[in-house]
């Protein structure tokens, strides 16, 4: 059984993060979960998928984020609770359905996760999604712990009911992943089955109906104004003057501030986990109490203005600090002494800075970027479109996986990577604004994700561009989740489809079509180079499984390599291929065993012919 | 009961985060408040993981620059990259055999002497533990068991708020029950590295 399944209330366990909103989700009796994987959010996915093998609950990875809110959404709508979880920008695929779904509302509880990343650990931009919580005119929550986190997915299955509305559960990234003791609660067995009443004039947003459901949005918005005025998770601590509002994580490092200065008596916290609409009368009755007031939030100015809003209505002129020099930063997350910092220096408390050592004199240390593993095929085909294009002027688009690595040397493939499926869009673009070759670049579940409509794009406006589609039969990235095109028999899971990349290309009329096994370089390197002087809208499918996932599947089957007694000591192969199984030693080049995944691309490289499989040689 | 801060640096891969969740397990199992964060993005792809564990009386499960009680390093150059979290009252604990990056693998850049390593770290820290846990890993049985190794000397610095008692008992209960016997070896050996 699973270990979130666990029966025990009152049990006590260590849980991740996104395990507790996993865990949330059970105890409110959620029946309908949808995603697309995403860091940091990916695990309470993860979670979901393996018990709904093993309950009722019905689970599915989506396309994408748009469709996954979309199929949420609707069910939804025929009465069974139903939680939709993404990362930031996975919300902006789904905006569009977002802002009118909020128009709509939901008939059953619908909980949207969305999990920001401040800092960017494994992201392209740090937006603060809760704006959109302002944009759509839906409630936020933010947990500031992993055991809130817990408790909030219920409320906010409840809060979501009461206003017939979807609910946004807004994380970051040292919520989903951090661990803690969370008490176990009582698990909720969900609805089974919905059913869709018809109701046009609710459902079917033409503008006349709309104009009404946009009167009802906003008569919600005031009623989750009142309900986050009294609500549990609106918190005040403390009776001093000196006054701090903060939310989510911030909030543990203001307690832990306030607690290492010695100004409990001084100070007077509200802690906001209802964040949209902004509680005002709370805010104010808080305002009044103080003489001054800090706002403590990662990312935005995102209550501090809501705050001075309330703070210019009610004729309040102390003062209310928050973003600014010497203040706090909208870029990057905050740490502990970070907080403490500026709230000693903000109330004028002294203080002492962590004694940090001096670094002064520690010798560079040689940097460890993430790199593609040994054996990946995006190595292989990374290196056979740098051969095929020599002596072109070209331009790379690429997008969003594993394979964004492949922009570092000695690659070096990758010029421009903007967002999920801009691939195939900005490849009509650089192709139509420049004389030069436009080869880009995108994942099997990315193009399925967001690269078909700009594949669509160039076809129909005849681009002239090769998209190379890596497709390594998984979602490799976030942990090897299944997309559309894997064969889920493999998993020992049946009732799914499954889509041919190759039939779907050929049947928008790309031009030119070819499929490669990038292990074989020679044969690839003709085909690319083949498709790249294609005049028109060419693809190349380069099919081969992940090493990573070949290797948890027990499929990885080649024998290691090693570098034989005809090594000349070239080393084309480190400098062109770059695989960590390699390294020097005694200024021979030397393959790791244990790291060679056996693909035998160095094999092919090597103008010597010095590398071979460890049994075949002497 | 006052803040402990532990940070744990490991190359991904090195069994990091089942060190931090033994300890986590071995918290719960005591009583004692725990709280952890982990960065794990890359992971898989030979970047490094950095665990934050908090014990006692604190809300916060990041640890800042400068306030790390306790340093425990997996491989002995991120150990020195982890350096900026340690005070002049930190002990560090490290393993010395390197796992050299890629970049220095193929003669690109230089990895710092082992000797400057540790003696850089011995002058700003309060005390230096470090020996060859790959080693140890290797005599009771499983390279895979460094993790615990490191644990055993942790648990020998009596640092952190847990009984060995406590450690083990998790080593028992939460790792895989084939790799429970090779574990506890592992474990005695590093408490025994760490005397
Ligand atoms: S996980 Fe798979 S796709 Fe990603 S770098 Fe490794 S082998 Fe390549």
């Amino acid at each position: 059984m699973h270990k979130l399944l666990t029966d025990q209330p009152g049990h006590r366990m260590l849980m991740l993060g996104n395990e507790a909103i996993a865990r949330g989700a059970l105890e409110a009796g959620v029946a309908f979960a949808s995603t697309y994987p995403g860091t940091p959010s990916s695990e309470i996915s993860l979670n979901l998928f393996q018990i709904a093998h093993q309950t009722d609950l019905y689970f599915e990875y989506s396309t994408n984020e748009k469709v996954a809110l979309e199929v949420a959404g609707a069910a939804a709508n025929t009465g069974v609770r139903a939680m939709c979880m993404m990362k930031h920008v996975g919300v902006n695929v789904a905006a569009d359905a977002l802002m009118t779904l909020a128009y709509v509302g939901a008939r059953a509880g619908l909980v949207i996760v969305s999990a920001d990343d401040p800092y960017m650990f494994s992201s392209q931009n740090e937006q603060d999604n809760r704006y959109f919580g302002k944009l759509a005119g839906l409630p936020v929550l933010e947990p500031s712990s992993v055991p809130e986190a817990k408790e909030m997915v219920p409320y906010a299955f409840e809060l979501s009911e009461e206003l017939n509305e979807p609910v946004i559960l807004r994380t970051t990234t040292r919520i989903n992943h951090s661990t803690a003791v969370v008490a176990l609660g009582n698990l909720t067995t969900p609805q089974p089955a919905g059913h869709f009443e018809k109701a046009p004039l609710s459902f079917v947003t033409v503008p006349a109906v709309s104009r009404k459901l946009h009167v009802r949005l906003l008569e919600n918005l005031a009623r989750a104004e009142a309900l986050a005025n009294t609500s549990p998770y609106n918190f005040e601590e403390g009776d001093g003057t000196w006054g701090i509002i903060c939310n989510g994580v911030s909030y543990t490092y203001v307690a832990d501030a306030v607690r290492d200065l010695g100004i409990e008596k001084q100070t007077r916290i509200l802690r906001i986990g209802f964040s949209h609409p902004l509680p005002q009368a709370r805010v104010k009755d808080f305002l009044v109490e103080c003489e001054k007031v800090l706002i403590v939030e990662e990312g935005e100015p995102f209550m501090e203005e809501a705050v001075k809003a309330v703070a210019q209505q009610a004729g309040l002129t102390l003062a209310i600090r928050g973003k600014g020099v010497n203040l706090f930063s909208r870029l990057y997350e905050f740490d502990p002494a970070m907080v403490r910092r500026v709230v000693a220096d903000y109330f004028g408390v002294a203080h002492t800075p962590p004694a940090v050592v001096d670094l002064d004199d520690v010798p560079e240390i040689p940097a460890r970027p993430p790199t593609l593993c040994a054996g990946c095929s995006h190595r292989a085909t990374f290196y056979a479109v740098k051969k095929a294009t020599e002596g072109l002027d070209t331009i790379h688009p690429s997008d969003i996986g594993c394979y964004t690595l492949g922009f570092l040397p000695p690659l070096g493939m990758g010029d421009f990577v903007i967002c999920m499926g801009a691939s195939t869009g900005s490849a009509g673009g650089f192709a139509q604004a420049t004389e030069q070759k436009v080869v880009s670049f995108i994942g099997d579940s990315t193009f399925f994700h967001s690269g078909i409509p700009g594949l669509i794009n160039a076809v129909f406006n005849k681009h002239n561009i090769t998209l190379i589609i890596l497709d390594n039969r998984t979602t490799a990235m976030t942990g090897h989740q299944p997309n559309p095109g894997v064969d889920m028999n493999e998993l020992n899971l049946d009732g799914y489809g499954q889509i041919s990349i190759e039939a779907l290309v050929k049947s928008l009329g790309v031009g030119h079509v070819s499929t490669i096994r990038p292990y074989n370089l020679k044969k690839s390197i003709a085909a690319i180079r083949e498709a790249v002087l294609f005049d028109g809208v060419s693809v190349v499918i380069a099919k081969e499984k992940c090493t990573l996932y070949a290797k948890a599947l027990k499929q990885l089957h080649g024998k290691a390599f090693q570098i034989t007694n005809r090594c000349q000591n070239h080393r084309d192969c480190i400098r062109d291929l770059g695989c960590p199984a390699f390294y020097l030693e005694d200024d021979q080049v030397r393959i790791d065993p244990d790291i060679c995944a056996g693909c035998a691309v160095c094999a092919q490289v090597c103008p010597e012919h010095a590398i071979a499989p460890v049994k075949a040689s002497p | 009961m006052k803040p402990m801060r532990l940070i744990i640096v490991a190359v991904g891969g090195q069994g990091n985060l089942l060190a931090s969740k033994v300890l986590g397990e071995a918290a719960l199992l005591a009583d004692i408040p725990v709280r952890m964060s982990e960065i794990h993005g890359m992971a898989q792809r030979g970047g490094v993981v950095e665990s934050a564990l908090v014990f006692g009386d604190a809300q916060s499960t990041i640890i800042s620059d400068g306030e790390a009680d306790v340093l425990v390093g997996f491989e002995p150059a991120e150990t020195l990259r982890a350096l900026n979290k340690c005070n002049a009252r930190t002990t560090v604990i490290t393993n010395v055999a390197p796992l050299p990056p890629f970049t220095v693998a193929i003669g690109k850049s230089h990895y710092p002497e082992l000797d400057q390593i540790k003696s850089l770290i011995t002058a700003k820290t309060h005390r230096l533990i470090a020996f060859d846990a790959a080693a140890q890993a290797k005599e009771a049985g499983n390279l895979m068991s460094l993790n615990i190794v490191l644990l055993g000397a942790l648990c020998r610095t009596e640092l952190l708020p847990l009984t060995t008692d406590a450690v083990r008992e998790a080593i028992r209960t939460r790792t895989k029950q084939a790799f429970v016997e090779a574990n506890l070896r592992a474990f005695d050996l590093g408490y025994q590295a760490a005397a």
